[in-house]
């Protein structure tokens, strides 16, 4: 201990006199640390949740644009309709393998007016364009026949090697084994880049369009998959609601105290924290194996989720109900209600905001469930088609986006894994305007009384 | 008739019920409202109800009854003088369904008549080609035994649909006559609607219980299946895992176990103290503006689905693990030879438990009465040594619920490890090799082309009832320590 006396003789007027010994200054530093490991904890989740938004937005905005090639294909008569009477039968009867030369065509065209120069044979220059490109031309065709004999101005799909290239995914190093592009090819879609004919531009197709096999990532697109998840939200909105207000409803308003009730709240409860992978497999077994439900299908996804989030949305909405203040209920019942009467045609419109907010945010985590579809099957194949009605919507198989997401980042092709990033995008676009919807929701109408 | 049109037609009479109920009542009570007990709705529901609920009830039995009777009807004749196992039979009465429904077809589209389908003879006719004409293609020679059964299927399924469809009618009549007749000015309408009302309640109230029961049901039931065919023991103890589809499997269900646990405490070794000691700032030291900032943003952590996680996993943490500890890496060691490890699982899965960890906790800090921290205060305790001598013991029960509703979640946590753990099933130490877990191998046993009766796949029920009882022991006592810890200070 020092003398404090002696150290306050040169002290500047006006500060403080006491002097820290050495256990107080021991005290204050822990104190600091403390401090600082609480603000060090902190800044770590916070680094971590901008680390997960930073790889998602950096990988994944590039599934929005792709790359395209204009060309001006010459619609040959002689090729396309040999007989000349332009009969629908006979233009469906030639194969894309008798489109292809015809791309091969405009494609050497447009090299020889660009001047561009190439050691590769004329067969191989398709391997630029993405293999879909045929498909496509035919399909114009067979939609107007009157354009044959027409030169006429498509833009088609680059492959997916050259839009990685252009995405810088791809290099010529890497491209040095890979038997679907050389680097020759590169040399002309450099040239070609660089007078237009090559261009990215925003890829409409990858928010509408279906899957596309292991080989096509570039025609690859979520839409089939969000009409998937679309219906299973349907089924979830329109079997949880219900009954989960109905449940709640009964549990806080009318049921007795007794064993029951207490083995009710402790099932809802543990049921809420059940592993979601544990629901797939009641799925499997229940509505696949014993109900004999279509496997893959949307409605099937939809029951599964609905036994998952009722628990979510049953606490939630018993909260809304609880937070009723019952003079409202006294009043009713003192107007002569019956107690059915005060609950719903007074407690339940009162709570309707809370219970809206909870639907909206269980929906949400259903949205994002993957674990129990992949055991009802739905991933493993290529989503192609959209449904072909209503009712079709519910009962074809069919993917869903956190499923298609996980079926992509599967795939050996890392241009499917910029498809995954660019799929989890547009998730969190849907999960992130659910979310501000409940947000408003209970801002603008939740009642504090 | 089919089902649908049958619905349809109960509406029908159920709403006619209501206005006939409702006019009924007003008759009775002399066109004056007074003298109804109840408003003259709740004698239209009540007609409706009666009408609606028994003939509904009536379709949905009969319509889980029928397929069961007709199969047992049907079976002997397709079966013939053998006795065929239980998969075979199955196999049988498919082909039967099969041959039925393409009769069906072919009277539908007037290909036969109906005389002549339930005529047809697999002697003088082939039933095969004359079936394929319509569009119906049979895989295999229809036998007579199957041709026979096939016709006495449709036989009884079209009796059977007349006697549903007469039932069903019949009984809404009856209902909606009963309760027509009941209908008078001092029938008490309100009391019988909301006992209907409330049984639907109830009813819903008990989706949940169901539920479990339809769990453990599908767990129990399959999980016996399996433990006939592998002994309970060797999946127990077992230390070695790999299924081969071939026949000769080693199922031991230990080295599962270990991966499961060993990613799950390092996912606490990152979010407890993470999770903690941010819940500690943000309840004890955060200015109001930082803790409106960011105990929101922690929360994203938890509302971002696993699938988003595990491609994290896959795709970003995996690559710059290795990119540091792997082969030429950044540290000049050469420990994980693939992205997928034990670390990166638990690393991502530790990120995703943050906000379950810091959000309870912060709850039950904030729980903590003021009181405690004053008196810590006013005896000259700095504010992190109340912290750590006061408040931290008082909230220690509730910390401790939170970690283990934490350790739960990791436990049952399926995308991140199945995307970033690794599919190898060993026992090793090294947190930088791939293993695998419960879940993972749930997902992996069930995904296949795998025969659902093969040991290969009903072990995952196996599987997923070990991880049932696990999380549920944890989740049972984490909500006792929370809830008994909530009371103290209430």
């Amino acid at each position: 201990m020092t003398d404090a006396a002696a150290t306050n003789s040169g002290h500047a007027p006006g500060a403080s006199l006491i002097t820290l010994d050495d256990r107080t200054r021991r005290r204050n530093a822990a104190e600091k640390r403390f401090q600082a490991y609480g603000i060090a904890a902190l800044a770590v989740g916070l680094v971590f949740l901008a680390a997960l938004l930073y790889s998602i937005i950096s990988n994944g905005t590039g599934a929005f644009s792709q790359t395209f090639v204009t060309l001006d294909v010459t619609l040959s008569a002689d090729v396309l309709d040999p007989t000349g009477n332009r009969n629908p039968d006979d233009i469906a009867a030639v194969t894309t393998f008798g489109y292809a030369p015809l791309i091969e065509a405009a494609l050497v065209q447009k090299m020889t007016d660009a001047g561009v120069t190439s050691e590769i044979a004329a067969d191989e220059l398709e391997q630029i364009l993405s293999s879909g490109a045929a498909a496509q031309l035919r399909s114009f065709v067979a939609a107007n026949p009157d354009q044959i004999g027409e030169t006429v101005n498509f833009s088609f799909l680059a492959s997916s090697r050259v839009d990685g290239y252009l995405k810088g995914r791809v290099t010529r190093e890497s491209l040095a084994n890979d038997s679907n592009l050389s680097p020759a090819h590169l040399d002309i879609v450099d040239q070609l880049q660089a007078g237009g004919t090559v261009a990215k531009s925003f890829n409409m197709a990858f928010i509408t369009g279906a899957d596309a096999s292991e080989s096509r990532p570039e025609q690859a697109g979520i839409g089939v998959s969000m009409i998937g998840s679309f219906f299973m939200m349907l089924v979830v909105l329109c079997l949880a609601l219900p009954i989960g207000v109905a449940a709640s409803i009964y549990l806080e308003e009318f049921a007795p105290t007794n064993r029951w009730t207490d083995l009710i709240e402790v099932n809802i409860s543990n049921l809420a924290a059940v592993p979601s992978i544990v629901f797939g497999i009641l799925g499997l077994a229940v509505f696949i194996q014993f109900a004999h439900l279509p496997q893959s299908a949307p409605l099937v996804g939809g029951l599964v989720l609905t036994l998952m989030t009722l628990p979510t949305i049953i606490i939630s909405t018993r909260a809304s109900l609880k937070s009723v203040p019952p003079s409202i209920r006294d009043a009713a019942l003192g107007v002569g209600a019956s107690k059915m009467q005060a609950v719903f045609h007074h407690v339940l419109p009162l709570a309707m905001p809370g219970i809206l907010t909870g639907t909206i945010i269980g929906l949400a985590h259903a949205l994002g469930e993957t674990a129990p579809l992949l055991l009802i099957g739905m991933v493993g194949f290529v989503a192609s088609n959209p449904p072909d009605g209503f009712i079709d919507g519910f009962v074809s198989p069919n993917s869903a986006m956190p499923a298609q997401i996980y079926e992509w980042a599967k795939r050996a092709d890392p241009a499917f894994y910029e498809r995954a990033w660019g799929g989890i995008i547009v998730l969190l676009v849907f999960l992130m305007a659910m979310n501000i919807v409940a947000i408003i929701l209970r801002r603008r109408f939740e009642r504090r009384w | 008739m089919p089902v649908f049109w049958l619905i349809l037609l109960v509406a029908a009479i159920s709403g006619a019920g209501f206005f006939i109920g409702r006019a009924r009542a007003m008759t009775s009570a002399a066109g004056s409202i007074r003298n109804l007990h109840s408003l003259p709705s709740y004698y239209g529901w009540h007609v409706a109800m009666l009408a609606f609920v028994p003939a509904m009830l009536a379709m949905i039995v009969w319509l889980v009854v029928q397929p069961l009777v007709i199969n047992a009807a049907v079976a002997p004749i397709a079966a013939g003088n053998a006795t065929p196992s239980a998969g075979e039979l199955d196999l049988l009465m498919s082909d039967v369904r099969r041959v039925a429904s393409g009769l069906d077809t072919a009277v539908a589209e007037g290909a036969m008549t109906a005389e002549d389908a339930g005529r047809l003879r697999t002697e003088l006719t082939d039933v095969r080609q004359r079936l394929g004409d319509v569009g119906v293609a049979i895989g295999s020679d229809i036998t007579p035994a199957t041709l026979q059964a096939a016709q006495a299927y449709r036989v009884l399924s079209a009796r059977g649909s007349w006697m549903l469809t007469a039932l069903v009618a019949v009984l809404a009549i009856a209902g909606a006559a009963y309760a027509i007749a009941r209908t008078t000015r001092d029938f008490r309408a309100r009391n019988v609607v909301e006992i209907g009302i409330r049984s639907l309640l109830i009813g819903s109230a008990l989706v949940a219980i169901l539920t479990t029961v339809g769990i453990v049901m599908a767990l129990i039931f399959n999980t016996v299946t399996f433990f006939n065919l592998y002994s309970a023991a060797g999946f127990y103890f077992g230390t070695v895992w790999s299924p081969s589809f071939g026949g000769g499997s080693s199922l031991g269900i230990l080295p599962l176990i270990w991966g499961t646990l060993y990613i799950s405490v390092i996912a606490l070794a990152v979010a407890v103290p993470v999770g903690i000691f941010s819940a500690i700032y943000l309840a004890e030291y955060a200015s109001p503006t930082v803790r409106s900032f960011a105990k929101p943003m922690l929360e994203v952590l938890a509302g971002i689905p696993t699938i988003v996680y595990g491609l994290f996993a896959l795709l970003t943490i995996g690559p710059s693990l290795v990119a540091v500890f792997g082969e030429g890496g950044f540290l000049g060691v050469n420990w994980m030879q693939g992205g997928t490890a034990v670390i990166t699982a638990g690393l991502v899965m530790g990120i995703m438990l943050i906000p379950y960890v810091s959000s309870l906790s912060d709850d039950i800090i904030n729980a903590v009465p003021q009181s405690m921290r004053d008196g810590s205060l006013g005896l000259g305790a700095t504010k992190s040594e109340t912290i750590r001598m006061v408040v931290i013991p008082a909230a220690l029960p509730g910390i401790v619920g939170a970690v283990l509703l934490a350790a739960s979640r990791a436990i049952g946590e399926t995308m991140i490890v199945v995307m970033g753990a690794g599919a190898a099933a060993r026992l090793s130490l090294n947190p930088f090799d791939a293993m695998t877990t419960i879940t993972a191998k749930i997902v992996s046993q069930l995904t296949g082309d795998a025969d659902f009766s093969s040991p290969e796949a009903l072990v995952a029920f196996a599987l997923a009832m070990t991880l049932f009882v696990i999380t549920l022991l944890l989740n049972i006592l984490a909500l006792t320590i929370v809830r008994k810890y909530r009371e103290q200070y209430d």
